[in-house]
């Protein structure tokens, strides 16, 4: 009986677990991947920032004079595309959810044993190239093409010109297509999280409000909504995050007048000499006003019920 | 009545998700039919006429096969270190105490809630005021890489480590186990898979990023940026040929882990 009572901690310290004792391993495991992301994610931030009130040339060197002009002219001169960036990205993380949700719900509710290969389904495509499927778009929604023939047949090209979404029957290079190919590029993001939470509900619970006399809608309103919230604010922060620096849709599915502030950033950091500063200036503006609307919207989802 | 509206509901929702696994797979096909077009003109974004032209000679373009083979080892490399720095991480936020726990979970959430292009710059800026504006390139591209796949290493392999019943560990020390023993017969095969994710997410993270590639890259050029400048002047089919034998490889991992299921399920 002694030894049986023994045993448990004495186990725990051959695992090398003990729980008071200083141990130096788990500095030691961590270190080299800690030292990686301070190195080459936080202090580079830090280096932006600073950089971004510099002034200079590549051939002259870099000073810092306290040059907030960067940050000001930032805001006047890209006011469109700091815009259409927030307005492409917030449509395509609704729309993504939108449509993430009900797929979400039919592969965890009705997708029985089929439900980790349509899993596979909608993760395969983000293993091929994203920038070859998005060529593919290219091809699907051209102006020859069967769908849009049938777009302009029901007028639904049409009716779009008109909400200003397409310019005349041309579905290319226009909003709709550069928010089109986003929600394309991101609704796996916003469906894998979804499905992670809604998978893990009973679904006796699902009979539960059906014997209560619940309609569908008012089941799924107070019983399934409520518990998927955690994985609809993951997957809408897996979708928005990356959305709103994306430039890879604009630039191939959009036009002069779509052009989005990580367009903006990469000419200035790659074509202009002198632009680097502006471009780390904008690099910080998308960084905190990225994070403060991640927090923004964190907490207003913590703290009550979302909607 | 009810009946009624539940049937129409229950195939809504069925036709729905159809559509959207059209609209997920639509652009798959595409690239998969349009690797057999020959194109009429530089760009192969119309359908003209059937050839095997493409699939016979996928490295008409030299430029294009060396920046895969880039592409492939900047992938491996990274998915090696990433995954090594990574596992090592989650192992110790899992199985120890240590000061500075809060800073850490800041400092691994970050890189995953910073846009891609943000990274990119600061990254660059970095590279321009501490080693100067020529050192941009493989190496650089590699520390890019492995920084931004850290974190989703970390968040699979603890997933992983989490699920684990910590008894069996006991178990294997109860029964004389050194502690090296247990972790090389214990520990390790059960955290494998989750291993084995990791580094696979890291790989495909790798080989398909653009942007935060094409601010680091300097004068290498990698598969994704070969295919986003080459839809400035000519889309040549082998572009397709690539995607498609991507694709049919991730199927092909796809079909294969969905075997033992299969099997299990026939016994059943």
């Amino acid at each position: 009986m002694t030894t049986l009572t023994e045993a448990p901690p004495k186990a725990s310290e051959v695992l090398g677990a003990p729980k008071k004792k200083r141990n130096l391993l788990p500095y030691l495991l961590l270190a080299p991947g800690v030292l990686w992301l301070v190195v080459f994610f936080l202090i580079p931030i830090i280096t932006a920032i600073s950089a971004s009130i510099q002034t200079g040339s590549l051939d002259m060197g870099f000073k810092v004079t306290w040059n907030w002009a960067n940050y000001s002219s930032t805001f006047s001169t890209y006011n469109t595309e700091i815009i259409h960036s927030l307005i492409y990205s917030i449509a395509c993380t609704v729309i993504c959810l939108l449509l993430g949700y009900p797929l979400a719900y039919f592969i965890a509710f009705r997708g029985g044993k089929w439900k980790n290969l349509l899993m596979a389904l909608v993760i395969a495509p983000a293993f091929t190239s994203f920038l070859i499927r998005t060529i593919a778009w290219e091809t699907i929604l051209s102006d020859h093409g069967t769908v849009v023939r049938i777009m302009i047949d029901l007028r639904i090209t049409n009716l779009m010109d008109h909400l200003g979404l397409i310019t005349g029957n041309h579905v290319l290079n226009s909003p709709f297509s550069v928010v089109f190919g986003m929600v394309y590029n991101f609704l796996p993001f916003t469906v894998l999280p979804l499905y992670t939470s809604l998978e893990k509900i009973d679904p006796r619970l699902h009979e539960a409000g059906r014997d209560l006399y619940c309609s569908g809608y008012r089941t799924w309103r107070y019983v399934t909504w409520p518990l998927s919230l955690p994985g609809v604010i993951a997957g809408t922060l897996l979708t928005f995050i990356p959305a709103v620096g994306d430039y890879v849709n604009a630039y191939m599915l959009g036009s002069p007048n779509t052009q989005v502030i990580g367009q903006v950033i990469e000419n200035e950091a790659l074509r202009d000499v002198f632009g680097y500063p502006i471009a780390s200036a904008m690099g910080v503006i998308l960084t905190f006003g990225t994070l403060l609307i991640v927090l923004a919207y964190v907490k207003k989802a913590g703290s009550e019920d979302l909607l | 009545m009810t009946k009624t509206f539940d049937w129409i509901k229950a195939h809504t929702l069925g036709f729905v998700a159809i559509l959207i696994f059209v609209f997920l797979i639509a652009p798959n096909a595409v690239m998969l039919l349009f690797s057999f077009n020959q194109p009429a003109n530089k760009y192969n974004f119309v359908w003209h006429k059937f050839s095997l032209n493409a699939w016979k000679n996928p490295c008409a373009s030299a430029d294009m096969c060396s920046s895969i083979k880039l592409s492939i080892t900047i992938a491996i490399i990274t998915m090696i270190l990433a995954t090594a720095l990574g596992t090592m991480v989650a192992f110790a936020m899992m199985r120890y105490r240590f000061q500075g726990r809060t800073f850490l979970n800041v400092l691994l959430f970050l890189p995953m809630a910073a846009p891609e292009v943000t990274m990119g710059i600061t990254l660059m800026t970095f590279f321009y005021n501490t080693t100067g504006s020529n050192s941009l390139g493989f190496d650089t591209i590699i520390i890019a890489h492995v920084m931004f796949s850290l974190s989703y290493v970390v968040v699979t392999v603890k997933a992983r480590l989490a699920g684990m019943d910590p008894t069996l560990e006991n178990a294997a020390a109860d029964l004389y186990a050194t502690p090296f023993q247990t972790f090389r017969r214990v520990t390790l095969p059960l955290v494998m898979p989750g291993i084995l994710a990791a580094a696979l997410l890291s790989f495909a993270l790798s080989i398909d990023d653009y942007i935060i590639t094409v601010l680091t890259a300097g004068n290498e050029v990698t598969f994704p940026m070969y295919v986003y400048s080459s839809f400035q002047h000519s889309v040549p089919a082998q572009i397709d040929v690539i995607g498609s034998t991507m694709l049919l490889i991730t199927l092909a991992g796809i079909t294969f882990a969905q075997v033992p299921q299969i099997i299990k399920t026939r016994k059943a």
